[in-house]
């Protein structure tokens, strides 16, 4: 058994066809379990494994999937793979789809068997042409060898598996808004309760889960729970792919025991900084997590953890913002990004975020006022709770902001006091 | 039930309520944008915030959104404390970055729901200090105006125009903060209900068009609960006047007919009360055919005369006439010179549905068909014909996404999530007409002639009385209308064939055996059919008289040509009393201006049975009188009505001759009601300028004119808040200006808005059980016939005279499929002759969607005559040989145009 489950196929540019992934023991779990095993005794694993969800909110995904009602027969059931990675600085769940493809499928439908769905939708990023045509390949060979489909290895369970290229926008990734763009209307989030699981695509009962969550599945129905306990070293269980961008010598994604400590992620794995570079603060699970300093280095990747420390896991893939950086700036461009991203359904976000990026841009251009600090205070907090808003959006988007004016708000006063930005040569350029 | 603690207060509130609801409903100020007491919660304006705590010992609370959160049992609220009202105010402050400082010059102005919000919000100083994001402005068409820089993005337009009311030409547009509400080019919203964005819009984006023309704030208005003319339904509405013409009609909440939502017919069809058109005094003939004005006195006395000289005297009704002026007529002339003026028709059909109604079958109200699980519509093109009533079907389908919402545990405020849930799911509805129906889109359209709508009719009653049925689609009607726990059966006189209501009756005679919740809903062609239909059976006389007087009626609309001719040539003297010219006015001898519905008060008895009182929202000009006043004088003269002075006497001698019809009385408080010692003011408390009207005059100000009929006043003295609903003059409450303000007068939220709102339903006398009619409908299968088109706009007498509504109403055509075309031998681009002759030509266009034999014509002043006449047999249709096509005929049809 191998400690990098995820990984395990992976190596060099070409993906693992059929051939190579049954070899190295894929399918193996589907063949083992369909028609074998009963979908609540795999529920139970799910559970007893402590899986959380990889998508960025670490929601226990056996929790997630015993809220599905068992007892209907009727109709379709859905499980959708969130795909739509865009998350800026993320680039996790491509390296999968594109070198392991069948680990996703194979996840979906031992995922799908468990929840009892006919119909898997892989709703995909736009740019991911090259992982889209690769999982489409691997569903025909999968379909060819009577992985998928009708009456699959002739055990009379059905699961049909499509991919849904997104159309591109940010939201999609939020599961409600995906569903709603899957149904091909407005991708606006939809209010919860209801959950999917109750009311999901087309109104029926629909899981959705981020691809990583649901490779997880193949490994830990194959596996079983204790190993999969086993391999984290806190208190998550499993593997995790990190990843790590900015100003270090080797940037990447590796898969990595749950509870790696940062900094082994960023001295050992990627390297250290660049030469000439300092490291002053990170966002350590994408854009939308607040900014942790080089004194919680020491701190476990572990939900948990980073949570205590005042920010998120999220999707475990690091921007690191170094000396030579100016955090307003680097702000600015997150929330310019995420205004821009914004549905344009509720008002704080809609409303709320394009103002807080118009004040950061005029401090960054020397043009800022002292009351525009207390207007960015207030709206961090107008906008950055959940509950505020209608979905997690412009919350997540006003981490990285509240916590930049926490750990650097001398700078943004330096920026107003001098009326130009003290990273930039030039008056008002970066 | 549940007990709530808000602000340290205990209430008892419906659990099946939000929080919103249950708040609004005890009266709290709590602003909100996106959520509507009829389409429910959204979410998106995040306006009504509360900050809800999880028990005693909690004292942080979280801000929660009222709209969304359900009433639970023991639930601690804080509307007031500082942390609900900080959000509130930082998120009013971020909705209104991008709205323009543009009120001055808003029309919506004085009573935007923004306006009151951000006020009740307490966001006053502006520190955004950035560019405003600006969008273009689309041409929508006649009625409303588009000024999307005023948008703050709260959904409702959409929700109101697509799920509501299901149009599919206003679409939200691209994302973020650039949401763009509009069509994806310019042109007329296709929505038959699109006016309501007008009301529905919390700002100033869709703005009503013919209020612009000649706009004023609402606060200068002198307004009146009226009931709207324009189809049978009585949709209750706020007339709004200023020096003395008609500004705009507004909804107003009747909780049991139109509850917030009007048709633009009735909206916007209100402007012939400003017609160039109008009789604006009385007049003689003289001996060279030329009318002179003469004065009101002079024209009684002539008339007086002239009656007691007549051998003989016959008054003929209106159906658009108030109740009072019939009866009035018919007090003048006697029972038996007295006719309903309905075309033979419409008057076959009423007196079957005054059959049903003093029966035991029962008639729903608009807010019951919204119950109804299962609706057949036979022959009647509800949009079009009862254009109301087509919204609250396009609810009643939805009964079936409500059902799964409760099995769900869904609560039905939730709509987008009830939306989700049930997708396509709706209740069965069947639409049997001659051609495309507009809500064929949401149930299951069948294309027949008017005789095979009726021969299905009596085949459904058949399969219902429990003969097997072989043909499909009669099974799954009967089938669902068995099934359903509240069956709907729509029918009325838009198809002008009596054959298909006696059908219907029928069915719901049979229906009814099973099922004691069966509806039937019989709509006709004018907002008081039912009164004229009900004081004669007799629609017209076949002779002629020394003295015919016409109430408010152009006969030539319901009786054709030759035999209108025939009689007009028997009269000696023809008495006209009319508010606008028309084609009877112009060859009568005499005339009397009449005032129209926004000058007079009367009782309308609309298609249910439910006597409502309008009310008038100005003193008409000069001698101009309400029709009934006019014929009360008149019979003054000949010692009728004697002691009979005020409205209310009359209204009193109709009940005490006519039982059936006594309800009327109680229809509205009379004219002695006073709320407060006072009478109810038309003008708003801070009505500007009436002292300035006339100072290009005198300085001196005139005495207001006084109201002796009604307790309202022409003034602002007086009160309007503390006034029963249903005689409000406008709806206005403090910090609530615009009609938003509704929910402040209701009981609950869309619950019914205190005493007196919702009129009074008479027959309801219902111990006869209605035996099964006999039925004869047409064998001749091989003959061509006619049916009436209605069109919502431009088949209505008076809205047509519109310069808004005409500019939608049809040119004259014959739609026909192309076996039916050859057999007429005539070809698109060609055209027919109704009658043989004596009706405008008839432009052919072919649309092979249409049953054989069948040749659809759009009811229109020139053509609504003739397709009362018998429509089956040869003859009817004649090819026009002398019609020369425009030039561009070839491409009356699209569709044509490729082939």
């Amino acid at each position: 058994m191998t400690d990098k489950p995820l990984t395990k196929n992976i190596k060099g540019d070409k993906p693992a066809d059929l051939a190579a992934y049954e070899a190295n023991g894929g399918y193996v779990a589907v063949r083992d379990t369909i028609g074998k095993k009963s979908s609540s005794d795999l529920l139970d694993i799910i559970k007893d494994s402590n899986l959380r969800g990889r998508g960025g909110a670490g929601f226990p995904t056996g929790m997630k999937w015993s809220f599905v009602p068992m007892d209907k027969t009727e109709g379709h059931k859905y499980l959708v793979c969130n795909a739509d990675e865009m998350e800026p600085g993320t680039f996790k769940d491509r390296v999968i789809m594109e070198k392991d493809p069948h680990q996703l499928v194979e996840g979906m439908i031992l995922s799908a068997y468990t929840i009892d769905a006919d119909i898997g939708y892989i709703f995909i990023r736009a740019e991911y042409h090259a992982a889209a045509r690769r999982l489409r390949e691997a569903i025909n060979a999968a379909k060819e060898k009577g992985y998928l489909g009708e009456n699959i290895l002739g055990t009379g369970y059905n699961f049909e598996l499509h991919v849904h290229s997104s159309a591109g926008r940010y939201i999609c990734g939020e599961e409600t808004a995906l569903l709603n763009s899957l149904e091909g209307k407005r991708a606006n989030p939809r209010a919860k309760p209801p959950f999917p699981q109750v009311s999901g695509l087309w109104g029926r009962p629909t899981i959705v889960n981020n691809v990583e969550t649901l490779c997880n599945i193949t490994h830990i129905v194959a596996n079983g729970a204790d190993w999969f306990k086993d391999l984290g070293l806190g208190e998550d269980s499993g593997t995790k792919l990190f990843g790590v961008s900015g100003r270090v010598k080797s940037p990447g994604c590796w898969e990595l025991p749950m509870g790696t400590p940062i900094r082994e992620i960023i001295e050992d794995h990627a390297g250290g900084m660049a030469d000439g570079y300092e490291l002053k603060g990170f966002l350590p699970g994408g854009a939308s997590t607040d900014f942790l300093l080089p004194e919680h280095l020491d701190l476990a990747m572990d939900y948990d953890v980073i949570m205590k420390a005042g920010s998120r896991m999220g999707t475990g893939t690091m921007i690191i913002l170094d000396d030579q950086v100016c955090p307003v700036a680097m702000v600015r461009n997150i929330i310019e990004f995420f205004a821009r991203e914004s549905c344009g359904f509720c008002t704080p976000c809609r409303d709320g975020l394009p103002w807080v990026h118009k004040i950061l841009d005029s401090i960054e251009n020397g043009r800022g006022e002292p009351q525009g600090m207390d207007i960015l205070n207030r709206q961090a907090a107008f906008l950055g709770a959940i509950g505020h808003t209608n979905c997690a959006l412009a919350p997540g988007a006003i981490e990285p902001l509240a916590s930049a004016m926490k750990y650097f708000g001398d700078e943004f006063n330096q920026h107003i006091e001098e009326k130009r930005c003290p990273y930039s040569n030039k008056n008002g350029a970066n | 039930m549940a007990k709530i603690t808000v602000d340290g207060r205990t209430f008892e509130v419906d659990d099946s309520d939000n929080l919103l609801e249950a708040l609004l409903g005890l009266g709290e100020d709590l602003p909100y944008f996106c959520w509507h007491p009829e389409m429910g919660s959204l979410g998106s304006c995040r306006q009504c915030a509360v900050v809800q705590y999880m028990d005693e010992n909690d004292e942080r609370g979280r801000v929660v959104m009222s709209c969304m959160t359900p009433v639970t049992d023991g639930a601690i609220l804080s509307v007031q404390g500082e942390k609900a009202s900080d959000f509130r105010e930082s998120n009013i402050e971020n909705l209104m970055l991008n709205h323009p400082h543009d009120c001055p010059v808003c029309e919506e102005g004085g009573e935007c729901h923004l306006q009151d919000m951000t006020v009740m919000s307490g966001h006053k100083d502006r520190q955004y200090k950035y560019q405003k994001t600006t969008f273009n402005n689309q041409d929508l068409g006649p009625f409303i105006g588009h000024e999307m820089n005023r948008c703050i993005t709260c959904y409702r337009c959409v929700r109101f125009y697509g799920d509501y009311s299901g149009g599919d030409d206003l679409a939200a547009f691209g994302s973020r903060g650039r949401v763009f509400f509009g069509r994806t080019e310019d042109g007329v919203l296709e929505n038959e209900f699109a006016g309501n964005l007008v009301e529905v819009c919390p700002t100033g984006v869709f703005t009503d068009k013919t209020l612009s023309a000649h706009y004023t704030r609402k606060w200068d208005l002198q307004s009146a609960p009226a009931v709207c003319t324009g189809c049978s339904l009585g949709c209750n509405i706020t007339v709004s006047e200023r020096y003395g013409e008609v500004r705009r009609v507004h909804n107003r909440y009747n909780s049991e007919v139109n509850g917030y939502f009007l048709c633009d017919r009735g909206r916007f069809g209100a402007g012939y009360v400003n017609s160039d058109d109008r009789i604006p005094y009385c007049g003689i003939r003289d001996a060279n055919g030329v009318y002179e004005a003469t004065s009101a006195e002079d024209i009684l006395s002539h008339l007086k005369t002239l009656l007691s000289d007549a051998k003989s005297v016959v008054g003929i009704g209106s159906p658009r006439s108030s109740l009072e002026a019939n009866f009035a007529l018919q007090t003048l002339v006697g029972e038996d010179n007295f006719y309903s003026g309905l075309s033979a028709v419409e008057a076959e059909i009423a007196s079957l549905q005054l059959q049903v109604l003093n029966s035991d079958l029962k008639t729903p109200s608009l807010a019951e068909v919204e119950d109804c699980d299962a609706v057949l519509i036979l022959g009647e093109d509800t949009t079009n014909h009862a254009p109301r009533l087509a919204l609250s079907i396009r609810q009643a389908v939805r009964n079936e996404a409500k059902d799964l919402a409760k099995e769900a545990r869904i609560p039905l405020w939730q709509d987008a999530a009830v939306r989700k849930l049930a997708q396509d799911a709706k209740s069965p509805l069947f639409v049997l007409t001659s051609s495309a129906d507009r809500l064929d889109g949401i149930g299951t359209g069948i294309r027949l002639s008017s005789e095979d709508i009726a021969l299905a009719g009596i085949n459904i009653a058949n399969g219902i009385d429990g003969t097997a049925e072989d043909d499909a689609d009669i099974q799954s009607i009967v089938e669902a209308l068995t099934n359903a726990s509240k069956p709907l059966i729509v029918t009325g006189s838009s198809s002008a064939c009596p054959e298909i209501v006696k059908a219907a009756v029928n069915i719901a005679t049979a229906l009814s055996k099973r099922n004691a919740e069966t509806g039937l809903l019989i709509c006709t062609d004018e907002a008081n059919t039912l009164a004229a239909a009900r004081l004669s059976e007799k629609p017209f006389p076949t002779t002629g008289a020394d003295v015919a007087i016409v109430l408010e009626n152009d006969l030539s609309l319901r009786v054709a040509g030759a035999t209108l001719d025939d009689w007009l040539a028997q009269v000696t003297s023809l008495v006209v009393i009319d508010s606008l010219d028309n084609s009877i006015s112009s060859r009568s001898s005499l005339v009397l201006p009449a005032a129209t519905f926004a000058e007079a008060e009367g009782t309308y008895i609309n298609n249910e049975g439910r006597a409502q009182r309008s009310f008038g929202a100005f003193k008409p000009k000069g001698d101009i009188a309400p029709a009934w006043d006019w014929l009360l004088r008149i019979c003054h003269d000949q010692n009728l009505l004697t002691g009979v002075e005020q409205f209310d006497d009359l209204l009193g001698s109709i009940a005490s001759a006519n039982e059936d019809l006594a309800g009327a009385v109680d229809a509205a408080p009379n004219a002695a009601f006073r709320v407060h010692g006072q009478k109810i003011s038309r003008m708003t408390h801070r009505s500007s300028g009436r002292t300035a009207i006339v100072a290009d005059v005198s300085l001196h100000e005139p005495k207001q004119p006084e109201d002796n009929n009604s307790a309202l006043t022409y003034s602002m003295e007086g009160t309007n808040q503390d006034s029963p609903g249903g005689m409000k003059a406008y709806t206005w409450s403090p910090g609530w200006n615009s009609n938003q303000s509704i929910s402040k007068y209701q009981n609950e939220i869309s619950g019914s808005a205190g005493e007196g709102t919702r009129g009074v339903k008479l027959f309801v006398d219902s111990s006869s059980q209605l035996a099964a009619l006999e039925t004869s409908p047409g064998g001749n299968s091989s003959a061509v016939s006619v049916v009436p088109n209605w069109h919502i706009f431009g088949s209505d007498e008076l809205t047509n005279r519109c310069e808004a509504i005409h500019s939608l109403a049809p040119s004259p055509y014959a739609l026909l499929n192309s076996a039916t075309a050859s057999k007429l031998g005539v070809k698109a681009g060609d055209a027919l002759k109704l009658a043989a002759g004596e009706a405008p030509s008839l432009a052919v266009m072919l649309d092979d969607s249409i049953a054989e034999g069948c040749v659809i014509c759009p009811v229109l002043e020139e053509t609504r005559a003739y397709l009362h006449l018998p429509t089956a047999g040869d003859g009817l249709l004649v090819k026009d040989e002398s019609w020369t096509p425009p030039a561009d005929a070839e491409n009356i049809i699209s569709s044509d145009r490729s082939s």
